[in-house]
C-alpha cells in the first residue's frame, strides 16, 4: 500500500473511530475533569482570599484589642483615682463629722453644767437666806417681824456677803 | 566497567546466534511491511513459519457487502495485487475496500484504551468530592497533563473562549499520543505505524479544519473574502484565492509534520535494527559489533522516539489550538485601517 495516497477505508475507519472517541471524550470524558480541576482551582483562590481576609480582619481585631485594652487600664486607673479620692474625703468628712459632734457634745456639757451650777448656786443661796433667816430670827428673836422690808434688807446683805 | 559487563554477554550471544533465518534480507519490504497497512497483523516469523492474526475484510462491490478473514480472501474470490490493495480475482477490479486492517484495529484498540483512560480518569472525579480528595490513580496521572495543556497551551493560544474548544484539542493530543506511544511498542497491540499513515493524520487535519473553519467570528471570515489590503487586490481577487488557499494549507502542513516524522522515526527505528539483520552474512565479527551498535543506537533512538512521540502530539495540539485562536481575534483597532 503506498505511502501517501490515503486509503479509503482507513479513512472511513478513522473518521468513524476519531469521531467517536471524540464524542465519548468530549461528553463524558475531558469537561468532566476540566470542570473538577476548575472548581477546585477556583475554591483554592477564593480560600486563599477568605484567608487573606480572615488574616486582615484579626490583624484589625488584635489592634482593637490593644486599643480597648489600653482604654481599660486607663479607665481602671481612673476609677482607682477616684476611689483613692473618694476613700480621702470620706475620711476627712467623717473626721469633721466627728470633731463637729465632740464639740456638740462637749458644748452641751459644758451649758448643762453651768445650768447645773446655776441651780446649785440658786439653792445655796435659797438655803443661805433660809439659814441666814433663821441665825437672825435665833438673833432677833420676837424683835423682827418677817417683813417685806425686813426680808430685802437681808436679801441685799446677802448679795454683799456673795 | 559496568556497562562493558552489560555489553558483553550481549556481544557473545549476537556472534554465537546462527544468523540463519534470514537469507538476503528484502530491506525495502521488511521496512514497508512494517509501516503500512496490510490485511493481517504479522507478529514475528519462527523457524521460516510466519505467525499472523488475520483481519476481517470488508468488502463492497455491486450493491452487496462481503465479510471474510483475510486468510480466507482466495477462497472468497479475491486476492491482493502488488500494492497490497484487494482486488477481485475475477474482474482484476478494486471493490471499494472498507476492511478491518492492521491499522484500524490498531486505531480501535489504542481507541478503547485511550477512553478506559480517560473515562476512568473521569469517574474518579465524578465519584469524588475534588474539593475534598487528592486525586489518585489514572486522574492523579492524567490531571497534571490535561491541566499543563489546558492551562498552557489551548488557553494561550485559544483565547478566552478557550473552553469551548479544549475538549477537541485534547482529545486530539491524547489521541495522538497514545497511537504514537503505541506505534513505538513493538509487538501485537502495539507496533501498527498509525500515526505515520497519511489517512489518519489526514483525517485529524480535516478535524483541525472544521474547527477552525466552522466557529471562526465574522472578522475571520471577513478576513479571507475581503481583507484589508488595496481594492485592485480583491477585484482581481488575489489576496482572497491567497487567503482561502492559506486555511488549506495551516491543516496540510499538520497533516504532513505528524506523518511524515512519526513515519521517520519508524523508519529509522527500522532501518537500525534492520543492519544486525543486513550484516547476518558478513561473517560474526562484523555482525556482532554492528549489532551492539545497532542495539546500542536502537535504545537511543527509541528514547529519541519516545520524546518525539509527545512532541509531535504536543505540537499538533499546539497548531491546532492557535489556528483555532486565529479564528477567533477581535479586530485589529480602526487608525491600521487608516494607513492603508
Amino acid at each position: 500500500m503506498s505511502l501517501i495516497t490515503p486509503d479509503f477505508g482507513l479513512v472511513f475507519w478513522m473518521v468513524v473511530i476519531f469521531g467517536l472517541v471524540f464524542f465519548l471524550l468530549a461528553k463524558f470524558g475531558f469537561p468532566v475533569i476540566t470542570s473538577a480541576v476548575k472548581r477546585r482551582s477556583d475554591h483554592i483562590e477564593a480560600s486563599l482570599k477568605a484567608a487573606q481576609e480572615a488574616r486582615e480582619s484579626l490583624e484589625g481585631f488584635a489592634e482593637e484589642q490593644k486599643k480597648m485594652l489600653e482604654e481599660t487600664r486607663q479607665e481602671r486607673n481612673r476609677i482607682l483615682q477616684e476611689a483613692a479620692a473618694a476613700r480621702e474625703q470620706i475620711i476627712a468628712q467623717a473626721k469633721e463629722d466627728a470633731a463637729a459632734q465632740a464639740r456638740a457634745e462637749m458644748a452641751r456639757a459644758r451649758e448643762e453644767i453651768s445650768a447645773e451650777r446655776e441651780n446649785a448656786v440658786r439653792e445655796i443661796r435659797n438655803q443661805v437666806a433660809l439659814i441666814s433667816m433663821e441665825v437672825a430670827e435665833k438673833v432677833v428673836r420676837r424683835q423682827l417681824e418677817d417683813t417685806p422690808a425686813q426680808r430685802e434688807l437681808i436679801d441685799r446683805m446677802i448679795d454683799e456677803v456673795n | 566497567m559496568k556497562v562493558l559487563k552489560l555489553i558483553l554477554p550481549l556481544l557473545l550471544s549476537l556472534i554465537v546466534m546462527p544468523m540463519r533465518a534470514e537469507e538476503g534480507l528484502d530491506m525495502q519490504k521488511y521496512i514497508f511491511g512494517h509501516i503500512g497497512d496490510s490485511h493481517e497483523w504479522h507478529i514475528a516469523t519462527v523457524n521460516g513459519h510466519h505467525v499472523t492474526i488475520p483481519l476481517p475484510c470488508i468488502v463492497v462491490e455491486y450493491g452487496g457487502v462481503h465479510f471474510f478473514l483475510s486468510n480466507k480472501m482466495e477462497a472468497n474470490g479475491y486476492t491482493l495485487d502488488a500494492d497490497g490493495k484487494i482486488v477481485n480475482v475475477a474482474t482484476g477490479v478494486r471493490p471499494l475496500d472498507l476492511s478491518i486492517t492492521k491499522n484500524v484495529l490498531g486505531l480501535i484498540l489504542d481507541s478503547l484504551l485511550l477512553l478506559l483512560l480517560i473515562l476512568g480518569a473521569a469517574r474518579w472525579y465524578r465519584r469524588h468530592d475534588p474539593l475534598k480528595d487528592k486525586p489518585t490513580g489514572l486522574a492523579a496521572l492524567l490531571e497534571p497533563v490535561i491541566v499543563m495543556l489546558e492551562q498552557d497551551v489551548i488557553k494561550d493560544a485559544v483565547g478566552p473562549e478557550y473552553r469551548k474548544f479544549s475538549p477537541y484539542l485534547l482529545t486530539v493530543f491524547f489521541f495522538i499520543l497514545i497511537n504514537n506511544l503505541m506505534g513505538i511498542f513493538p509487538v501485537f497491540p502495539g507496533g501498527a505505524n498509525i500515526t505515520g499513515n497519511i489517512a489518519v493524520t489526514g483525517v485529524l487535519a480535516v478535524f483541525t479544519f472544521l474547527m477552525v473553519n466552522l466557529f471562526g467570528n465574522k472578522h475571520y471570515y471577513k478576513d479571507i473574502i475581503w481583507p484589508d489590503v488595496p481594492a485592485f487586490l480583491k477585484v482581481i481577487p488575489i489576496m482572497p484565492i491567497i487567503e482561502i488557499l492559506g486555511t488549506l494549507t495551516k491543516p496540510f502542513s499538520l497533516m504532513i509534520r505528524l506523518f511524515a516524522n512519526m513515519l521517520a522515526g519508524h523508519i529509522m527505528l527500522l532501518s537500525t535494527i534492520g543492519v544486525i539483520f543486513l550484516t547476518a552474512k558478513m561473517g560474526p565479527v562484523l555482525n556482532g559489533s554492528l549489532s551492539v551498535v545497532a542495539a546500542l543506537f536502537g535504545v537511543f533512538l527509541d528514547c529519541l522516539e519516545l520524546l518525539v512521540a509527545f512532541i509531535q502530539a504536543y505540537v499538533f495540539t499546539m497548531l491546532s489550538a492557535v489556528f483555532i485562536g486565529l479564528a477567533h481575534q477581535s479586530p485589529e483597532p480602526e487608525h491600521e485601517n487608516a494607513t492603508n
